[in-house]
């Protein structure tokens, strides 16, 4: 086997050290590239809080004068619709293209020259910019929340570090996904499609329109269970907003770290055939 | 010294634009086929989302189902039809960063008019054909009593919707001249006023009301005219008539939308290379 890319296995032991060090730095660059782009985090930012009074005023009108619907008070309606405007720039649900970009432009083959695989430093890259979007895109809304609406404050002391987790499986899991979409430009010539069927269904099916307790029942279970979208942003929600018992919430996260496992293998084994299949125009 | 074509050849080159447009869009068939499917989902699940809503609840901000639907079905016909005509003028902010609005400049047609027919959306066309599929099934089963002048309403107030939503897109556009990385902040009011008209403009409250619903107008798209068309009292207690005003309010719109254009056309810098 003479092919030489980066999900071959090197010959010598991996330095785990070494390993980790590269990581960090690919997170920081991240974190710095992203910290560069400071005139569209603020028109990100307000966009975010617009839609953040849009579906609180619906969603409060919805509890109406009983003042709970499907298993949510008043508070906790609302800490969930500013949250999730702060957790959609943080997971990055829409608007991610630069891997398709890449391979549609060829400049992918750099990627795989590097000897780092290309799932592990895209990942590491995107964790960076899921950090800086925790500080610059997620604190604002969950900060102007609470000045206009009562909201829910979590009581439980598990719950923070259960969110926390929860919020950072969320993020891997949502690069996965995206990743996965962005991948089928090895194989389609024009990725708009799958990538206009990602953003329709991942809004809806993550809870961003509407939290998903308002389906029913069966169509919950088939949603949480059948595919990843729950795990994206209704999760973590339903975990800080202590909408089920503790044991419930541990459940539904650890239902959350199977789906990335599940997608982050998927991610891999899509990079290996892609690269059998990948043919790129020299000049 | 370049002559103004005449119209007639004006006319010709924008058909010749329009017709490339549609031949590149349906080149790659699979993917214009997704396109179009993909573009309807969007606006049905927004439809969705209000079945859903009203699923766990009988009544919102005091409307119920079949009365909210007029209103869904007003703002979702009218922003889908401008969003097909006017949306794209939402990649002002590339056009100015890449330098391609210099291209545009050069040429003798119309600034607005070529960046609208240099990437028409046909696929939107399925989007506009829901959103009035939701007016007209909407309107059938909310048992509204037809008067000549409610039936008039009915075809100017999306007429009128159409005009604001599509002043509104070029009116944020513009911006970009201005601040180059402005995208988002034009969804703010676009996309955000999709959604604010979808709903009552009982459920918001304070400030955020006055500002969206009379300060930007968004109100007269959808809420007063059902509210006509219904025969309902404004709960808020603005008089019947207003659900007329939906034209006024939308000729102002565009007036205001075109001034903007103009004076941002005028202060436009090219990047450079």
């Amino acid at each position: 086997m003479g092919s030489v890319t980066a999900t071959v296995a090197p010959s010598r032991a991996p330095n785990v050290i070494l390993w980790f060090r590269t990581f960090k730095a690919i997170t920081g660059s991240g974190f710095r590239r992203y910290a560069t782009y400071r005139q569209a985090s603020v028109a990100g930012l307000v966009t975010n809080v617009v839609f953040g009074f849009l579906r609180c005023y619906v969603l409060l009108a919805a509890a109406g004068a009983a003042g709970t619907v499907a298993g949510y008070d008043r508070g906790q309606l609302a800490t969930f619709v500013w949250v999730s405007q702060g957790l959609l720039a943080v997971v990055l649900l829409w608007g991610w293209t630069e891997l398709a970009d890449r391979i549609r432009s060829g400049e992918v083959a750099a990627d795989l020259l590097r000897p780092v695989h290309p799932v592990t430093a895209y990942l590491a890259a995107d964790l960076g910019r899921a950090g800086h979007a925790v500080l610059v895109r997620m604190l604002p809304p969950v900060l102007v929340g609470p000045l206009f609406f009562e909201v829910h404050v979590p009581s439980r002391w598990a719950t923070g570090p259960l969110f926390a987790v929860s919020v950072l499986a969320a993020v891997v899991l949502c690069f996965g996904c995206r990743f996965l979409v962005n991948a089928t430009a090895y194989w389609l010539h024009d990725v708009r499609g799958a990538m206009i069927l990602w953003t329709v269904c991942s809004g809806v099916l993550a809870g961003l329109y509407f939290p998903l307790r308002f389906l029913p029942e069966w169509l919950q279970a088939v949603l949480w269970l059948g595919t990843p979208f729950p795990s994206l942003l209704q999760t973590p929600l339903d975990v800080l907003v202590e909408r089920d018992p503790t044991g419930v919430q541990v459940a539904l996260v650890g239902l959350q770290l199977a789906w990335t496992v599940v997608i982050l293998a998927a991610c891999r084994w899509v990079q290996r055939r892609a690269e059998r299949h990948l043919v790129v125009q020299g000049g | 010294m370049a002559e103004r074509p005449r119209p007639g050849g004006a006319l010709a080159a924008y058909r010749a634009l329009l017709g490339a447009q549609a031949r590149s869009q349906a080149a790659y068939r699979a993917s214009f086929v997704v396109d179009v499917l993909g573009n309807v989902g969007s606006t049905v699940f927004d439809v969705l989302t209000v079945l859903v809503i009203f699923g766990v609840t009988r009544e919102l901000g005091g409307f119920t189902l079949r009365e909210t639907m007029v209103i869904v079905g007003l703002a979702t016909a009218a922003f889908a039809t401008a969003d097909l005509l006017v949306g794209n003028i939402e990649r002002l902010p590339r056009y100015v960063r890449t330098g391609l609005f210099d291209a545009v400049l050069v040429r003798p047609l119309g600034t607005l008019p070529q960046l609208l027919l240099m990437d028409l959306p046909l696929r939107k066309v399925s989007r506009a054909v829901f959103g009035l599929a939701v007016l007209v099934v909407a309107l059938g089963s909310a048992g509204i009593d037809w008067t000549p002048a409610r039936v008039a309403l009915v075809v100017v107030a999306p007429l009128a919707g159409v005009v604001f939503f599509g002043s509104v897109f070029v009116a944020t556009a513009t911006v970009s001249f201005w601040w180059v990385d402005s995208g988002e902040l034009a969804n703010a009011v676009t996309y955000g006023g999709r959604d604010f008209t979808a709903y009552p403009v009982t459920v918001y409250g304070g400030w955020f009301r006055a500002l969206f619903a009379y300060g930007l107008g968004f109100a007269f798209v959808s809420y007063h005219p059902a509210l006509a068309l219904l025969g309902r009292a404004d709960p808020l207690g603005l008089p019947a008539a207003v659900g007329w005003a939906a034209p006024a309010v939308a000729l102002v719109a565009a007036a205001l939308a075109a001034a903007a254009w103009r004076t941002g056309v005028r202060h436009y810098r090219s990047t450079g290379s």
